[in-house]
C-alpha cells in the first residue's frame, strides 16, 4: 500500500516529555542585569500579598527550550510543508516579508497610549488599510477593532440592534441558513437576538420562497455566508437584499469566503449592508495554530454612526488621530485598538499583490477549487451540482457503502502526506468532505492531492480496513477523545 | 505575481482539463451586472524592497528610540530572543487550529504546557488557551458567571482598567446585565462597604482588578468574602502578568480573567495581545474557549486533543459558551515560551526588579509630587499628582524622548492632575531621574510626606 504514496515518507521523529518533566532546581534559561536601583524589602512592600512560592513552573536551560519547542513543532502539519486545504479556512501561504516588517521597532513597540504626535505611523497603517477594505468590499466606513472573525459578527450584529433601536425597534431575530458556521447562531445569541434557521433550496442556495415567508418586522437582519460553506455564490444575492430592505431588515455578509471574490466582486455593490472580513484568512496574516486573528467590519453609511469608537479621523491641522466623540457608537468591543500586528500584516500583504495580484489570487483560487472538483467528481459523491467557487463540498455517500466515513478518509490523507479538508461541515450535506486548495497551491500539488483522493477511493473498495485503521504513520493515531471529555485532564501534575 | 505558483501554461492546462476557455466562466455565477469591470483602487503592486521601505518609514513616525513610563493595562518588558526564533517556525505559525490531533500534537501540547503553567501562577484549577485579550476575558468571565449563578446583574470596581469597564458595558448592554460600580478608598482599593452597599440578590459577579489601574493590590480575600457573603462570584482581572512572580495570585476568586501579554508579548500598539480565564473544576462546563486535555491513543500512548467542545459553537451553535472560535493561540505561545524562560526562579526575580524600579521612582516624585494610595501595596504602577498639567509635564518629557506617565483626567476627571507612571526591569535609573527633574521644574521641593516604601531602609 505504501508505494501509492508519492507526496510523503517516514523519518525520525524526536520524543519529548512535557517541559516539567525536564525540571530540576539551578537550571535557568534567563539572566536579569545588575539591578541599578536601591533593592527593596519585598515583604516590607508587599505585607502579605507578598508571594512566596511559584509552585511547579520549571527550571530549564535555553538549549532545552530551544529543542523542546523544536521538537514539538515537528509534530505538526503546516501551510509551509503542503496543502491545507481546510474548507472555510482559507490556509493560503503567509508571506514572511509581512512578518519582518510586523517586527519593525516603531511598529512592534509602539505604546497603545503614546501621544498621537509620535503614533503617526501606526494611525497612517490604520487608515490606509481601512482606506484598501471599503474599496475591496464596497462598503462606506469601517472598523478594525475586532479581534476575530466571531468577534467581527458580534460588532457587526450590535450595530445592526443599534440601527434598528434608533428606528424605535430592536427586533427579535436573527435568520441563519442552515448551511451557516456555527459561530453565526452563537453571536445572535450573545447579543440576545433569537435565532431562526432558514433551509436551503436543491441548489444549496438560500431558499427565496421560504426566505420571503419567513422575513417580517421581527427579523433584524439575514446573516449571510457569500459564497456559502458549500462554496457556491448567492445568485438571488439582490433578490435577498431587497426582500430584507422591504420590511426594513439588514444584510449581514460573513466574509469568511472573502477569497472568492476579491477584485472580481463587491458586497457593497450586491446589497450587503453590514460585512466582517477575516485578516487571517482572506488577507494572509497567519493562523498560528488557531489565532490571533483580525475581524475587521466594514459597514454602509446608514450604520456608520454606531461603529465602535474610537475611529481613526484626519484632524485640522492634516495629522491623524483618534476620535471618541461618537455618541450613537455601540462602544468598544476590545481595549485600545483591535489586533494591530495583522493591521501591517494584511496591508503588506495588499501591497506586495497590488489590484491586479489581488484579481490574480482570486482567479487562482477558483481555479484550483474547480480544478480538484473536475479531477475528484465522480469518484466522490457531489452533493451539489451548482457551479463551485473556490471551494468545493463532496459527500462521502460512495464510501459510507463500505464503512468508510468522511473522517476516516481525512485520517488516511494524513498518510498521504496532506493535511484532511474539513470534515463533517456543512452541516446540510450528511458526510461532507470541504475543500478549498486556496490559491497558493501549485498544479504539481493539485495532481498529487488528486491522486492521494483516488487512491484512498480505490483503498476503501479494495482494504477498507487500511483506510479505517489510519493514520498509520504519526506518532499517535485515533486519540480517545470521549475518555478526554468524561474525565478531563487539563493539566500536568506532579507524581505523587 | 510572486507569491502565486503557477505559469501561464499551468493555467492554460487547468482551465483545459476542466472543459473552459477562459477565466471569465469560473466567475459566470456571479450575475454580470455586479461584476467589477476595472482595477481596485489599492496601491500598485510593490517590490518587498519598497514594502520594507514602507513599514521603516511607518516606524520612524512611531515613536521609535523613545523610552517611556506608559504601563496601563500594556507593559514594555524585555521579550527573550529566543521567543521569536521559535514562534517563527512554520510548523507553528502557519498550523491551523488543532483538530486533527494526530498532526498538531506539538500545538496541542504545547497549549497544555500553557495551561498548567497558568495554573501553577494564578493558583486556579484550569486555565483557557486562549481569550482575545484581557477586557474579552474579562466580559467572557462575567457571562460565566451569569450563566453559573442564574442571575443577571453585575457590580464592577472603578479601579478596574476603563477600556475593561467599557467593553463590558457592550457585551453587558443588549444581554439585559444590569452594571453598577463601586469606587475606590484613598489608599486606592475598592470601597468594600460601596461595594457591598452595590451587591443584591440578583448580582452575578464582583468584577476587580489587582494590582488594579492605579498598580495598587488589592485585598482580595476580603473583597471575596463580601461577594461570596451574597452569593455573587467573584472575577479578578489581572492585566499585568508579571506581578504574579511576587504578588500574591487571587486565590480567593471564582475566575480570574487574565491579560498575559506581559509575558514576552510586543506592545505593538495594542495586540495582538492575550486574554486568559482560569477558573475552578466545577465550572469548566460553562467555561469559554479552547481546552487541551490529555488522553492516549490505540495503542495507549500518551496525546493531547482538544477536549470538551461541547461547549464550543460549533458543536452547540446558539447554545455554545461563547462564539469565540479563532483566539489568540501563537500569541499564547509567545506567553508559554516566556513562562519557560524565566520559570520559578526568574519570574520571581523578574517581578522584583519591577516591584524595586517603581518603589525607587515613586520615591523619587514623592519628593516633587504627591503619589497617591500610599496606604496600600503597588507593584510597578504608581499614580503620581502634580499642580502643573501632566500633558505639560508630558510635552516637556517628549522633548527629551520620554513619553511621561498617562494623565488620568479623561477616565477619571476626579483625580485631577493625577498621573499613572509605570517603571518595569527595562526602565534605567538614569530616565528615572531625567523625568523626575523634568517633572520637577514646575513643581519645586518636597511637598507630600515621605514615601512609604523599603527604598531607604535597604542598601544593596
Amino acid at each position: 500500500m505504501k508505494d501509492r504514496i508519492r507526496k510523503a515518507s517516514l523519518q525520525v521523529n524526536q520524543n519529548e516529555g512535557l517541559i516539567f518533566e525536564k525540571s530540576s532546581p539551578g537550571k535557568a534559561a534567563w539572566k536579569l542585569p545588575p539591578l541599578d536601583v536601591p533593592d527593596v524589602d519585598t515583604s516590607k512592600l508587599l505585607g502579605s500579598s507578598e508571594r512566596r512560592d511559584l509552585g511547579n513552573m520549571p527550571e530549564v536551560s535555553e538549549i532545552e527550550i530551544i529543542r523542546h519547542f523544536t521538537r514539538l513543532s515537528t509534530w505538526n502539519y503546516a501551510i509551509d510543508l503542503g496543502m491545507y486545504p481546510l474548507g472555510s479556512c482559507t490556509m493560503k501561504y503567509n508571506p514572511r516579508v509581512n512578518e519582518a516588517v510586523a517586527r519593525v521597532e516603531g511598529i512592534a513597540n509602539g505604546h497603545p497610549y503614546q501621544p498621537e504626535k509620535i503614533s503617526q505611523g501606526a494611525l497612517h497603517i490604520f487608515k490606509t488599510l481601512s482606506d484598501c477594505l471599503i474599496e475591496i468590499t464596497g462598503m462606506d466606513a469601517i472598523t478594525l477593532q475586532p479581534a476575530a472573525g466571531a468577534h467581527g459578527e458580534m460588532t457587526g450584529l450590535l450595530m445592526v440592534r443599534a440601527y434598528h433601536q434608533s428606528k424605535g425597534n430592536a427586533r427579535k431575530k436573527i435568520l441563519i441558513p442552515d448551511s451557516a458556521h456555527g459561530t453565526n447562531p452563537a453571536t445572535a445569541a450573545m447579543v440576545n437576538y433569537a435565532v431562526e434557521n432558514l433551509k436551503s433550496d436543491s441548489r444549496g442556495m438560500v431558499d427565496i420562497t421560504a426566505l420571503e415567508a419567513q422575513m417580517s418586522e421581527d427579523v433584524a437582519a439575514l446573516m449571510l455566508t457569500n459564497p456559502n460553506t458549500l462554496g457556491v455564490f448567492e445568485q438571488d444575492i439582490h433578490k435577498i437584499a431587497d426582500i430584507l430592505h422591504a420590511k426594513g431588515g439588514l444584510l449581514y455578509m460573513d466574509g469568511a469566503n472573502m477569497n472568492a471574490l476579491v477584485g472580481k466582486v463587491r458586497p457593497g455593490d450586491f446589497g450587503v449592508d453590514v460585512m466582517h472580513l477575516n485578516l487571517h484568512k482572506t488577507f494572509s496574516t497567519p493562523h498560528g495554530g488557531g489565532g490571533p486573528g483580525s475581524g475587521p467590519v466594514a459597514v454602509k453609511k446608514i450604520l456608520e454612526p454606531f461603529v465602535p469608537t474610537p475611529v481613526v479621523v484626519t484632524k485640522a491641522d492634516g495629522t491623524l488621530g483618534f476620535d471618541y466623540n461618537r455618541p450613537q457608537s455601540v462602544g468598544r468591543v476590545r481595549a485600545f485598538y483591535g489586533n494591530f500586528g495583522m493591521f501591517v500584516r494584511a496591508l503588506a500583504y495588499i501591497q506586495a499583490n497590488g489590484p491586479d495580484g489581488l484579481r490574480q489570487t482570486t482567479e487562482d483560487a477558483v481555479l484550483n477549487a474547480n480544478y480538484i472538483r473536475k479531477g475528484l467528481e465522480g469518484t466522490y459523491d457531489l452533493p451539489y451540482s451548482t457551479p463551485t467557487m473556490h471551494e468545493v463540498v463532496f459527500s462521502d455517500k460512495l464510501q459510507a457503502k463500505k464503512g468508510v466515513r468522511t473522517m476516516d478518509i481525512a485520517k488516511r490523507l494524513i498518510d498521504y502526506g496532506f493535511h484532511p479538508y474539513t470534515t463533517a461541515f456543512p452541516l446540510i450535506v450528511p458526510g461532507a468532505l470541504m475543500i478549498e486548495p486556496t490559491e497558493s497551491e501549485p498544479k504539481e500539488e493539485l495532481d498529487l492531492f488528486i491522486e492521494a483522493m483516488k487512491s484512498i477511493a480505490e483503498e476503501v473498495n479494495e482494504d477498507p480496513q487500511t483506510v479505517l485503521g489510519a493514520p498509520h504513520s504519526t506518532r499517535v493515531s485515533r486519540l480517545d477523545e470521549t475518555a478526554a471529555a468524561r474525565k478531563p485532564v487539563l493539566r500536568w501534575k506532579p507524581a505523587v | 505575481m510572486r507569491y502565486l505558483p503557477k505559469s501561464p501554461a499551468d493555467r492554460e492546462a487547468m482551465l483545459k482539463a476542466i472543459g473552459l476557455r477562459s477565466v471569465d466562466e469560473l466567475f459566470a455565477p456571479i450575475p454580470a451586472e455586479y461584476r467589477l469591470s476595472r482595477d481596485l483602487n489599492v496601491p500598485r503592486q510593490m517590490a518587498e524592497s519598497e514594502i520594507v521601505d514602507y513599514f521603516r518609514q511607518r516606524s520612524r513616525e512611531n515613536g521609535e528610540g523613545y523610552t517611556g513610563f506608559l504601563g496601563a493595562g500594556a507593559y514594555a518588558h524585555y521579550r527573550p530572543v529566543i521567543i521569536d526564533s521559535l514562534i517563527s517556525r512554520g510548523e507553528f505559525l502557519t498550523a491551523y487550529t488543532p483538530y486533527q490531533a494526530e498532526i498538531s500534537q506539538g500545538t496541542l501540547q504545547s497549549i497544555f504546557e500553557f495551561q498548567t503553567m497558568i495554573c501553577e501562577l494564578t493558583g486556579m484549577e484550569v486555565a483557557n488557551a486562549s481569550m482575545y485579550d484581557g477586557s474579552t476575558a474579562a466580559a467572557e468571565a462575567v457571562m460565566m458567571a451569569v450563566r453559573l449563578t442564574g442571575r443577571r446583574s453585575v457590580v464592577v470596581a472603578r479601579s478596574l482598567h476603563p477600556e475593561y469597564r467599557e467593553v463590558l458595558a457592550t457585551y453587558a448592554t443588549h444581554q439585559g446585565m444590569p452594571l453598577s460600580v463601586a469606587g475606590f478608598d484613598g489608599d486606592g482599593r475598592v470601597n468594600l462597604k460601596e461595594l457591598e452597599k452595590s451587591i443584591t440578590p440578583e448580582t452575578a459577579a464582583v468584577l476587580v482588578q489587582s494590582p488594579n489601574f492605579f498598580g495598587t493590590i488589592e485585598d482580595v480575600a476580603s473583597i471575596a468574602e463580601v461577594a461570596h457573603k451574597h452569593g455573587a462570584m467573584l472575577v479578578v482581572s489581572i492585566a499585568e502578568a508579571v506581578s504574579l512572580g511576587i504578588v500574591e495570585p487571587p486565590r480567593e476568586a471564582d475566575v480570574i480573567a487574565m491579560e498575559a501579554q506581559s509575558f514576552g508579548v510586543p506592545l505593538g500598539f495594542g495586540g495582538p495581545y492575550c486574554g486568559v480565564i482560569a477558573t475552578r473544576e466545577k465550572f469548566v462546563r460553562q467555561m469559554p474557549g479552547r481546552l487541551v486535555g490529555q488522553t492516549v491513543d490505540k495503542q495507549g500512548r500518551r496525546g493531547f486533543v482538544l477536549t470538551l467542545a461541547t461547549r464550543e459553537q460549533h458543536i452547540r451553535r446558539e447554545k455554545a459558551t461563547s462564539n469565540i472560535c479563532t483566539n489568540q493561540a501563537l500569541v499564547a505561545l509567545m506567553v508559554n515560551i516566556f513562562m519557560t524562560v524565566y520559570g520559578k526562579v526568574g519570574l520571581k526575580e523578574l517581578a522584583k526588579h519591577n516591584l524595586a524600579k517603581a518603589a525607587y521612582a515613586a520615591a523619587q516624585f514623592a519628593k516633587h509630587g504627591k503619589v497617591l494610595f500610599n496606604g496600600s501595596p503597588r507593584f510597578n504602577e504608581f499614580v503620581l499628582e502634580t499642580t502643573e498639567d501632566p500633558y505639560a509635564i508630558n510635552k516637556r518629557l517628549l522633548e527629551h524622548k520620554i513619553v511621561g506617565g498617562l494623565p488620568l483626567k479623561k477616565f477619571y476627571p476626579e483625580l485631577g492632575n493625577a498621573a499613572l507612571w509605570c517603571c518595569t526591569e527595562l526602565t534605567t535609573r538614569s530616565s528615572i531621574d531625567t523625568a523626575v527633574r523634568l517633572a520637577a521644574e514646575s513643581e519645586g521641593p518636597v511637598r507630600s510626606p515621605k514615601e512609604e516604601s523599603g527604598v531607604e531602609e535597604v542598601t544593596r
